[in-house]
C-alpha cells in the first residue's frame, strides 16, 4: 500500500474518532463521558510505561511517583491565587508558588517536565540495577515520593491534599494529548533509537558489544516514558479536581501495568485495545460492589470484589497467556488490508 | 535522651527488628532458590494474624490452640501459592513471576476484604503477654522479651533445618544450581514447597506477634511490613538467612533510633527502609553478607 493512501486512511480514522468524540460530548451523560476521559489517560500512561518496560526492558514500578510529581506540579501551576490560600490551612504555600500562574497547556508540559528531571535524577542510581532490583527500587523511590508529599505541608498541602483545581481537562485536551503520545511512541519505537531500545531489551550484553551506551539509551526511554507519565497524572489531577497523597498508592501503578501486561508487552495497538478494554471494565465492574435486586431476589453489594476478579484476570493473563492481546504484533494499514482480502476470498 | 527513655527504645527495636528479620527470612530463602520477590509474602504475614482472629472469634478456639492452627494453615497457603502462582511460570522469563506475585498480593488483599471486611479489627492480647511491668521507669511489656526470644528460637530451627537435614541439603543445592540438582535426582519443586512452607509458617508467627505488639489487624496490615522486610533481607545480603535476621535487626533500630534522636523526622518514617534500599543497592549491592551475583553472558 502506497504512504499516500495510508496516510489518507489515518486522517479518516482520526476525523471518524473526532467526529465519535463530538457526538460523545452533546449526547452521552457526564458518568460516560468521565469514562472516556479515563480511557484517554491510562493509555498515555500505559504507552509511557510499555516504553519503560516493554519496548526497553526496564521492569519499572515507579509510575505512581511519576503520575505524582506531574500532578502536583501542573495542579499548583493552574490552581487560582484565591483557591491556593483558602485550601492551605496547615501552613501557607511557599512563596514563588504561591504567585505562579501558567495556562493549562504550559501547566501540564511543566508537569511532565518535572517528572522527567525526577526520573532523570533517579535514573542515574538506579538504572544499573537490573530486572526485579529495578523494580523495587523505583517502587521504592514512588514510596518516597508519596511520603515527602505527605509531610510538606508548605508545598503539597501534606495529607489535605488540593482540591478544587480547575476541571480543564475535558475530552479535546485529553485525547490531544492522547494522540501526541501515542504519534511521539510510534516514531520512537519505529526509529533507529528504537531499534536499539528493543535491541537492550533483547540482549544487553549484545548490544554494549555492538557498542551501544546501554546506560544512555535507558536512561533516555525512562525519561521520556517519565515525561509522559507526568503529563497522565497532570491531566489526571484536572479531571479529578482534587489529588492527596494517597491517591498515588501502589495501586494507581498495579492498573497501569495490568494494561501493559494484558495489551501485551512491547505492543503499542494491543496497548491501546487493553487501556480501552481494561478501563471500561474496572469501571463496569463496579456493578459486583452494589447491591443487585433481581425482581425479589437481593444480592448485597461486596465490597472488593471488584479488585479480586482483577487480580485473578492478571493472574489468568500472565499464566496462560503471558504474551497478552497482542503479542508482539501491531495492527497496520497493511495488516487490515490484507485481512480484508483474505476475508473477501473467504466470502467470494 | 535519659537511660529509661534509651531503654525504652532499645526494647522495642529489638520486638521490631525481630518482627522484620522473621520476615526477611522468607523473602531471602524463596529468593535464594528462584531469584524471585515474592510481592505476596507481605499478605502471607498478614494471613498469619487474621487465621488466628478468626480461630477465636468464629471456631472459638483457645487461643494457644488457634496460634498453631493459624500457622499450619497459613503454611499450607504459602505452599498453595506457589503451586498455582510460580510453579507454572518456572520456565517463563523471571518477571512473569514477580508480576503473578503482584497479582497474588493483591488477590490476597482484595479476598481479605471480601470475606474479614476492610475494617480493622482488634486484636485478643492474652492477659500474661500484654500487661506491662514498671521496671523502675521502664515500662516493660512481656512481649518485648517473648518476641525476641521466639524469634531466635524459630531462626535456630530454621538453620537446623537448612544446614542439618536432607531437605535442607536440597534447598542449599537447588539456589546454587536448579538443573544439576533436578538431575540428581532430588524432587525440586517438592523442596520448593517445603521452602514455602517453612517460609510462610515464619511470616505467619511474625504476623501474630507483629498483632499482639500493636493490637489491631487489617487487610493491607503486611504491605509496609513485606516491603521493609524485603530491604531488610537486600541490606543483609539476599540468599543468606542469617544476613535476612541481622538485617532486618538493623533496620528495625535504625527506624526506631531516627525517630527517637531525630523526632522532627517521624513523618518520613516509612521512606527511611527505601532511602536505605536505594543507597545499599548502589554501594553494597551484594549486602552485607551476600555472595557477588555476578551477570551471566
Amino acid at each position: 500500500m502506497s504512504a499516500e493512501r495510508k496516510k489518507l486512511l489515518s486522517v479518516a480514522a482520526l476525523s471518524l474518532m473526532a467526529l465519535f468524540l463530538w457526538w460523545a460530548q452533546g449526547h452521552l451523560d457526564g458518568y460516560k463521558i468521565q469514562i472516556l476521559n479515563l480511557v484517554a489517560i491510562n493509555i498515555i500512561l500505559a504507552l509511557s510505561l510499555n516504553l519503560i518496560y516493554g519496548f526497553t526492558g526496564l521492569f519499572s514500578l515507579g509510575h505512581a511517583g511519576f503520575m505524582a510529581v506531574g500532578a502536583y506540579v501542573s495542579s499548583l501551576l493552574i490552581l487560582p491565587a484565591a483557591q491556593k490560600e483558602t485550601i492551605f490551612l496547615l501552613e501557607p504555600l511557599v512563596w514563588p508558588l504561591s504567585v505562579l500562574q501558567a495556562p493549562f497547556f504550559v501547566a501540564v508540559l511543566a508537569g511532565g517536565v518535572a517528572a522527567a528531571l525526577f526520573g532523570l535524577l533517579i535514573s542515574l542510581p538506579v538504572l544499573r540495577l537490573g530486572g526485579d532490583y529495578l523494580g523495587i527500587a523505583t517502587l521504592g523511590f514512588a514510596e518516597i515520593v508519596r511520603v515527602v508529599a505527605n509531610n510538606l505541608p508548605g508545598i503539597t498541602n501534606g495529607a489535605l491534599g488540593l482540591k478544587g483545581i480547575p476541571h480543564y481537562a475535558n475530552i479535546w485536551w485529553n485525547y490531544g494529548w492522547c494522540l501526541f503520545t501515542l504519534y511521539f511512541i510510534v516514531r520512537i519505537v519505529n526509529s533507529n533509537f528504537g531499534n536499539v531500545l528493543k535491541a537492550i531489551r533483547d540482549d544487553e550484553t549484545a548490544a554494549r558489544a555492538m557498542g551501544i551506551d546501554v546506560l544512555r539509551c535507558k536512561v533516555i526511554s525512562f525519561a521520556l516514558g517519565a515525561f509522559f507519565a507526568g503529563v497522565g497524572g497532570a491531566l489526571l489531577a484536572s479531571l479529578l479536581t482534587t489529588i492527596d497523597p494517597k491517591m498515588f498508592l501502589f495501586l494507581l501503578t498495579f492498573n497501569v501495568l495490568m494494561i501493559v501486561v494484558a495489551g501485551g508487552l512491547g505492543s503499542i495497538s494491543g496497548t491501546v485495545i487493553a487501556g480501552v478494554v481494561i478501563t471500561v471494565l474496572l469501571e463496569w465492574l463496579r456493578f459486583v460492589e452494589n447491591p443487585i435486586d433481581f425482581g425479589p431476589i437481593h444480592i448485597p453489594g461486596i465490597p472488593g470484589m471488584r479488585m479480586v476478579i482483577f487480580s485473578l484476570a492478571l493472574l489468568f493473563i500472565i499464566l496462560f497467556r503471558r504474551e497478552g492481546i497482542m503479542g508482539m504484533r501491531e495492527i497496520t494499514w497493511d495488516g487490515l488490508a490484507c485481512a480484508c482480502r483474505r476475508g473477501g476470498k473467504d466470502r467470494g | 535522651m535519659s537511660l529509661e527513655m534509651f531503654i525504652q527504645h532499645f526494647l522495642n527495636a529489638l520486638t521490631l527488628g525481630s518482627l522484620y528479620g522473621l520476615i526477611a527470612i522468607g523473602y531471602t530463602m524463596v529468593y535464594g532458590i528462584l531469584r524471585l520477590i515474592n510481592f505476596a509474602h507481605g499478605d502471607i504475614f498478614m494471613l498469619g494474624a487474621y487465621f488466628v482472629f478468626w480461630g477465636g472469634a468464629l471456631f472459638k478456639l483457645p487461643w494457644g490452640l488457634a496460634v498453631v492452627a493459624a500457622i499450619a494453615f497459613t503454611s499450607f497457603c504459602g505452599v498453595l501459592v506457589d503451586r498455582a502462582a510460580y510453579r507454572p511460570l518456572r520456565e517463563a522469563p523471571r518477571i512473569s513471576a514477580l508480576i503473578s506475585s503482584i497479582g497474588v498480593s493483591f488477590f490476597i488483599e482484595n479476598l481479605c476484604i471480601v470475606t474479614f471486611s476492610a475494617i480493622p479489627r482488634a486484636v485478643h492480647v492474652p492477659q500474661w503477654l500484654g500487661q506491662v511491668h514498671l521496671i523502675g521507669k521502664v515500662r516493660l511489656l512481656p512481649l518485648a522479651v517473648v518476641v525476641p526470644i521466639v524469634s531466635m528460637v524459630l531462626t535456630s530451627g530454621l538453620l537446623w533445618i537448612v544446614y542439618r537435614t536432607k531437605p535442607g541439603l536440597a534447598m542449599r543445592a537447588i539456589s546454587k544450581d536448579i538443573e544439576t540438582t533436578r538431575l540428581m535426582g532430588v524432587p525440586v519443586n517438592r523442596i520448593i514447597a517445603i521452602t514455602f512452607g517453612l517460609g510462610s509458617a515464619l511470616a505467619a508467627a511474625s504476623g501474630i506477634m507483629w498483632a499482639l505488639r500493636y493490637p489491631q489487624i487489617h487487610p493491607f496490615m503486611g504491605v509496609i511490613p513485606g516491603f521493609k522486610a524485603f530491604i531488610a533481607a537486600v541490606l543483609g545480603g539476599i540468599g543468606s538467612i542469617q544476613g535476612a535476621v541481622l538485617g532486618g535487626m538493623l533496620l528495625g533500630f535504625i527506624e526506631i533510633m531516627i525517630i527517637a534522636f531525630l523526632p522532627a523526622l517521624s513523618g518520613y518514617r516509612d521512606a527511611f527502609a527505601f532511602v536505605l534500599l536505594i543507597a545499599i543497592l548502589l554501594v553494597r549491592p551484594s549486602g552485607l553478607m551476600g555472595e557477588k551475583l555476578e551477570e551471566k553472558v
